[in-house]
């Protein structure tokens, strides 16, 4: 693969994120040696322990494989509206490509656990990135 | 993981002589410190045979966020001080939720490498000085802080999404859950160092004297369950859990003395043997092989059950991290008491109770019992070294014949778990 200067990015957080703000691309990477996917861009192969690894670009397509609805939030999710009156839907999402990531979920009733489904389509949502406190945030689809 | 696998024995066997603990609760005007000093006065007061502070020759202290919660860094010297043990070594042993479980494995190895004879392990942390969102926060340090946390995951947040997975693979539901609860206070009613030494019956009961007293409207709740299923008595959390689904936040401290098996006899005529011990890493959730159980813990429990030579079923009872009621019961299928998914059934059918065939958390639990996080741990096995010498009074577990006790201390949502099986002289 070519080196271009956005192949030079570090395998860091700082990089997974900017690579949603600036390209609304979701970036994990790729071992050479093992072909392990990781949803958390490092330096290293968690399975193979190689340093041979590369970006990877997931489809942004995804379902939902739980979650949970959060009445007491944290203090950043406060500071953005959510709390008893309005509980904060976070999940474990799995990705088209078979890896799980930990995302916000917009676009759901958190006071309505009931209507929100296991199972349902969602797709990154690359334009709710706040760069002072990035989360990795789907929609449905 | 061949190396994980490996047969491990201690370089020689250790066995606990001595316990202690403070009242677990919110206390205003104690320091982590005082609550510590406590701890050990009554170990030190209880000691069957007695012992001389100058013969305790090493500490490990479990402490998850002194930093945070009092803007107090290194701990463990000021421990030492105000046990009067300087110029004794102490270390402070960070293992979020599981510090002091990590803290007492310290202190074994440092038994069984010959280095020592005698050794207190213990654990403190003093967490009402904050509110609760500031103590949401510090607690969720302890999850990943770049892909968990910005997310918007709280640690109720993350059990909540493993009860989620759980209730939608297998039979659980809301009511088995908020049974764990109801047990586990029952426990906590019949234990006097608990947070909530109270039934869940009788806090409904309070409650309704209490608005009857005030001439406001007195709520018809008639069981627990009516209570329980009240949204203004037991508000969500993080949906499915509500507030009686979490452990409280609590100010503690506990500590146990270790000493190499061979001197326990100058003691007490009654120690309780350190059988098996195990620890293990854990991945965050969204990186977990399975979203219904903690791979941490069941690598911890397959270490301590192959250094004791014994198997799940050979545990008379056991103290397992109940930070959720979901926890509990996730618990006891990852310590193979009962296979995946048949955790709610046996709590439906009490075998988790104090006179079941398997009593889990007969302390009160950390939902009952309280959980001052870094205290846990050393908490837990104070419980069992109780049962297993036949003194854990009004809540003594109802068989003559107690020989193996276990706890289950997880860190964080399972980066950490330590296991300890303990073994009645
Ligand atoms: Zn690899």
């Amino acid at each position: 693969m070519a080196q271009g200067p956005k192949e030079s990015k570090e395998f860091n957080a700082t990089s997974f994120f900017s690579y949603i703000q600036d390209e609304k691309k979701l970036m994990g990477i790729q071992c050479r040696s093992c072909g392990h996917l990781s949803s958390t861009p490092r330096p290293m192969c968690p399975s193979c322990h190689s340093k041979d690894v590369e970006w990877h670009e997931f489809s942004g397509k995804a379902s939902l494989s739980t979650f949970t609805c959060i009445s007491i939030v944290s203090v950043a999710m406060g500071k953005r509206g959510y709390g008893r009156d309005n509980p904060c839907c976070t999940g474990i999402v799995t990705l088209e490509e078979g890896l799980r990531v930990s995302a916000h979920i917009m676009g759901v009733d958190g006071n309505n656990p009931q209507s929100i489904k296991t199972g349902m389509a969602l797709v990154l949502d690359p334009d709710e990135l706040d760069p002072e406190d990035p989360a990795l945030t789907f929609r449905p689809a | 993981m061949a190396t994980i696998n490996k047969k491990r024995r201690l370089g020689r066997e250790v066995s606990i002589v001595g316990a202690g603990m403070s009242d677990f609760g919110a206390f205003k005007e104690k320091d982590s410190r005082d609550l510590f000093t406590e701890a050990f006065q009554e170990m030190m007061g209880h000691m069957d045979q007695g012992i001389d502070i100058e013969d305790i020759e090493c500490g490990y202290l479990g402490n998850y966020s002194s930093d945070l919660f009092e803007h107090q860094g290194h701990t463990a010297p000021i421990m030492a001080d105000w046990l009067g043990m300087t110029p004794v070594p102490m270390t402070r042993i960070e293992n979020a939720c599981a510090s002091s479980g990590s803290a007492l494995r310290e202190g074994v190895m440092a038994i069984a490498s010959g280095m020592y004879d005698i050794v207190l392990v213990g654990g403190v942390e003093k967490m009402t000085n904050l509110a609760t969102d500031e103590v949401t926060d510090v607690l969720a340090s302890a999850a990943d802080g770049l892909y968990e946390v910005p997310a918007g995951l709280t640690f109720p947040g993350i059990f909540g999404a493993l009860a989620k997975a759980h209730m939608d693979r297998y039979e659980t539901n809301l009511d088995h859950l908020l049974k764990v609860a109801i047990k586990n206070h029952n426990n906590g009613a019949l234990n006097p160092k608990a947070q909530f030494n109270v039934t869940i019956q009788s806090l409904m009961e309070r409650r309704q004297a209490r608005a009857q007293e005030r001439g406001q409207p007195v709520p018809d709740w008639r069981t627990e369950m009516d209570f329980l299923n009240d949204a203004q008595a037991n508000p969500w959390i993080a949906w499915p859990l509500r507030l009686y689904d979490c452990a409280p936040i609590t100010d503690g401290g506990s500590c146990v003395l270790l000493v190499a098996s061979e001197i326990a006899s100058n003691f007490t005529d009654k120690p309780v043997h350190i059988a098996g011990i195990g620890q293990a890493t854990g991945r965050p959730l969204h990186d977990a092989e399975e979203l219904t159980s903690l791979s941490s813990a069941k690598a911890a429990a397959a270490q301590a059950y192959e250094m004791a030579g014994v198997t799940p079923q050979d545990i008379n009872l056991a103290e397992v991290h109940d930070c959720f009621t979901i926890a509990e019961i996730i618990a006891s299928e990852d310590l193979g008491f009962f296979a995946p998914g048949e955790g709610p059934r046996a709590v439906d059918e009490g075998r988790t109770a104090l006179t079941g065939d398997r009593p889990i958390n007969t302390s009160g639990g950390l939902k009952a019992k309280g959980h001052p996080v870094g205290a846990s741990g050393v908490a837990q096995v104070i419980e069992i070294f109780h049962q297993l010498r036949g003194e854990a009074g009004d809540r003594q577990v109802p068989n003559a014949n107690l020989e193996l006790g276990l706890t289950h201390n997880v860190g964080g949502t399972g980066g950490t778990c330590v296991v300890n099986i303990l073994r009645r002289s």
